[in-house]
């Protein structure tokens, strides 16, 4: 394995972190629009709150990471995806001052006016994670010299749309889940009823998605094939050599993101939410892990030739820069972990209104 | 009218970066001096210092939580706005971001949370050593940030190389290189010292307007005292840092020095400009000039030799009378700071300083002056690079995103406008109802037994 493969993996892994944390924040923001009565959305707020800025640092670290290890994918990906990134941005700071700045005023217009931009916002920024995804699956026109050559509506087509909603309705469950863990009583009941509506809406979108995935791209199965599937573009003896292996991790994350799913109903049933929420979060990362497989190792694909794809040799950094940030991430990975749990600990158990609260 | 992209991305990134810059020095300022009441209040138990504490982290969190929200945007900028410098530069200068998500970011945000909500959750020891991260979080953040910056402005330890696509990167030789590079070290440290005065002016800003008020005295007495102290070691500092800082320039780019000082032909015994301005037409710049001083503080001697702009080719000069003008504003302010600063440390060991009204009257209004003085400074050091984004390698005109279009960064630029504007105001209002509701009395609740014992207090000897 060499430093291209370990840095696809480290910063497929902070995707996965910022899925699963920001997910469930997120999710709890879309959840804001339909919950009632100030203690309930003060309640819902401040579960998320002391972790939401940490769950969204996943995100900029990755956009960090991928400049440095990857600059030419950042370079093309974001330039390729102005708006939609511009409006994601825009998203991230109203969701980011809603949270602070809601609790500021006891009057009704002023709460109900941020919550409105929290909920939107939240909202907002899940579909649109989920059209960025879909542009990776379905390519971009992305020309000889690596740079996107499409406009804005060419990133809007039905399946992008489709992924767009496929994502929110994952958030929505991954946050109503959360939710559970973090509420009780009346709330609490009120939170299980969102779990069942929100999983039934996510199973029929996931088999959707799936199904219109296979169909509009065969080759994302292409790694999971044992070899029987040629991947279009460039030959990489890497992928080639090790197809046996790659088809079984393939094949390993499928089994995963099916017992996960699964699972979701019945640790719900047997009350047990803490598994419910593990459940939630290994779908989570199963899917990221299949959609990963899917392209590796193009990081982007050109829907004009596969000879202008980007994968993670000719969109990599320097051999020197990955290797030398590969020891600063091992350096640092302990401590995030470290600085994590220490949160996640201190702010454990159902989330009780005081007067540091928002 | 035919937009121009080059100039519509420059101006959102300058627009975009300008905002963000109010934030992080506030939070870095405040940070420090957060540090130093919690201590004191570790130390004495006092309830006073209680009230102190926490009152000043709920003006923090929400300048925190402006500058976490807007300083994404940066980030994606770079991709966004400037596609074609990103892959020259993306070897290099996506490390110390990435550095700065690993080493900052989760370092602040995790223990913020601790901060911010919890005082009756942890021991107050934890407390402490949480408001001590998340200070030093900020530091660390401002630290890569002006890594990336300076190596644009003195750019080593790389190598150019040819890509398969026949196209230049630079590509690092050696990573500790690119962090040391020569100005990063002066230039963070010259950052960080800003924001120590501009942090510790938003304090005495509000702490002035309760002494005027003549409420919550004994709060504003001891919050204006430690907050005046710093911003006065702070002001002392800065001009040592400064000096040093400017020698940096004038080694490595003399272009940006020249329009520091509006020097246009290479003389020897060059002058100081003290005051004035320069017209870059003409060739000539008037004002107040302390003859051969300039070539004393770059080199040590009267006589010596510095280079103008004569030596530079025209294509390559920064806008220099905007140079020259902010750089001589952010000077000038600095002189102002160390005045002020001494006077009022002088009063307060008198006993005087809160009875002059007036100048309690003054300190109000002047938080603008460090945030002025900041930006100031930061415009004149990116504006003396131009027209290179980064120093004799790569033009900003070359760095811009080859698939954006001028009506893609015009609508962003309207966007960011109008959300910023309404951002701003919001700040302002929120901080205005938290200065008018004040410091409250935490002496009731679970938190008590913070209050078991109260030992020496330092302070009252200042204060009467």
């Amino acid at each position: 394995m060499d430093f291209n493969v370990i840095w696809y993996i480290l910063i497929g892994l902070l995707l996965v972190g910022y899925a699963i944390l920001d997910g469930f924040d997120l999710g709890v923001g879309i959840l804001h629009l339909f919950s009632k009565g100030d203690h309930n959305r003060r309640i819902m707020l401040n579960s998320i709150g002391p972790v939401w800025d940490g769950n969204e640092v996943w995100l900029i670290t990755a956009g960090g990471a991928l400049f440095a290890a990857f600059p030419e994918v950042y370079a093309t990906a974001f330039s390729g995806f102005y708006l939609p990134f511009m409006l994601l941005l825009i998203a991230l700071i109203f969701r980011a001052v809603s949270i602070e700045f809601r609790s500021k005023e006891p009057s009704k217009r002023w709460r109900s006016t941020w919550d409105t931009s929290f909920g939107m916002a939240s909202m907002i920024a899940a579909i649109l994670f989920g059209i960025a995804i879909g542009n990776v699956v379905m390519g971009f026109a992305i020309g000889s010299d690596k740079v996107y050559q499409g406009t804005f509506f060419d990133l809007i087509t039905p399946y992008t749309i489709l992924t767009g909603f496929f994502n929110l309705s994952m958030f929505t469950m991954h946050g109503a889940i959360y939710l559970n863990l973090k509420t009780e009583g009346a709330l609490q009941n009120q939170v299980k009823g969102w779990i069942r509506s929100s999983y039934i809406i996510f199973v029929i979108m996931f088999a959707i998605t799936t199904a219109a995935t296979l169909y509009l791209r065969p080759e994302m199965v292409a790694n999971f094939s044992f070899g029987l599937i040629e991947l279009p573009g460039a030959y990489h003896a890497l992928v080639a050599e090790h197809h046996t292996l790659i088809s079984i991790l393939a094949w390993f994350i499928v089994l995963l993101n099916l017992l996960s799913i699964a699972n979701i109903p019945r640790t719900l049933a047997k009350d047990k939410p803490m598994q419910t929420f593990i459940s939630s979060a290994c779908t989570m990362g199963a899917i990221i892990g299949l959609f990963a497989l899917g392209i590796f190792p193009n990081m982007m694909i050109s829907s004009l030739s596969p000879e202008f794809n980007l994968d993670i040799y000719n969109g990599a950094s320097s051999g020197y820069t990955l290797r030398t940030m590969f020891f600063v991430a091992i350096w640092g990975l302990p401590f995030v972990l470290g600085y994590t749990s220490l949160i996640y600990w201190t702010y454990r158990g159902k989330t009780k209104l005081n007067e540091s609260s928002y | 009218m035919e937009l121009d992209i080059e100039f519509l991305s420059r101006l959102q990134f300058a627009f975009t970066i300008m905002f963000h810059y109010i934030f992080p020095p506030f939070s870095i300022g405040m940070g420090l001096l957060l540090v130093i009441y919690e201590t004191l209040y570790y130390v004495t138990r006092k309830k006073i210092y209680e009230s102190i504490t926490r009152f000043w982290i709920k003006i923090f969190a929400a300048n925190f939580s402006i500058g976490v929200a807007t300083g994404i945007v940066m980030e994606f900028e770079f991709g966004t706005n400037w596609a074609t410098y990103s892959r020259f530069v993306g070897d290099i200068f996506g490390s110390p971001l990435a550095a700065e998500g690993i080493f900052a970011f989760f370092l602040e945000s995790g223990f913020l949370a601790i901060l911010l909500f919890g005082w009756n959750r942890v021991k107050p020891g934890m407390h402490l050593f949480a408001t001590c991260m998340v200070a030093f979080g900020s530091m660390m953040s401002a630290f890569w940030i002006v890594v990336a910056n300076s190596w644009q402005q003195t750019p080593v330890a790389y190598e150019l190389a040819v890509t398969a696509d026949g196209y230049t990167r630079a590509v690092i030789t050696d990573f500790w290189g690119v962090v040391f590079n020569p100005s990063s070290m002066v230039r963070f440290f010259h950052v960080i010292v800003g924001s120590w005065i501009q942090g510790a002016f938003l304090i005495m800003s509000v702490a002035a307007y309760f002494i005027i008020k003549k409420r919550d005295l004994e709060f504003a007495y001891r919050s204006f005292s430690l907050a005046l102290i710093v911003a006065a070691t702070a002001a002392l500092i800065q001009p040592a840092i400064g000096h040093y800082h400017a020698q940096v320039v004038g080694e490595y780019q003399p272009a940006k020095l020249a329009a520091f000082e509006g020097l246009y032909e290479t003389q020897k015994a060059a002058p100081l400009s003290i005051i004035g301005w320069t017209d870059p037409e003409e060739q000539a710049t008037y004002g107040i000039e302390i003859p051969g001083l300039l070539s004393f503080l770059l080199y040590g001697d009267f006589e010596a030799e510095v280079k103008g702009l004569d030596q530079i080719k025209k294509e390559d000069w920064p806008p220099v009378a905007q140079v020259f003008q902010t750089y001589h504003l952010m000077v000038a302010l600095g002189m102002f700071f160390i005045l002020l600063t001494l006077l009022s440390l002088f009063l307060l060991f008198r006993k005087k300083l809160f009875d002059k009204t007036w100048l309690m009257k003054l300190y109000v209004p002047l938080v603008v002056l460090p945030v002025i003085a900041n930006q100031a400074g930061w415009v004149s050091a990116e504006r003396g690079r131009q027209p290179w984004i980064v120093q004799d390698l790569l033009r900003t005109s070359d760095g811009l995103s080859k698939s954006v279009t001028a009506p893609e960064v015009l609508i962003s630029l309207i966007l960011f406008f109008i959300v910023y504007t309404l951002l701003f105001f919001v700040w302002l209002y929120v901080l205005d109802r938290e200065i008018k509701h004040g410091p409250e009395d935490h002496v009731h609740g679970p938190e008590t037994y913070h209050h078991r014992e109260e030992r020496i207090d330092p302070l009252s000897k200042l204060i009467k």
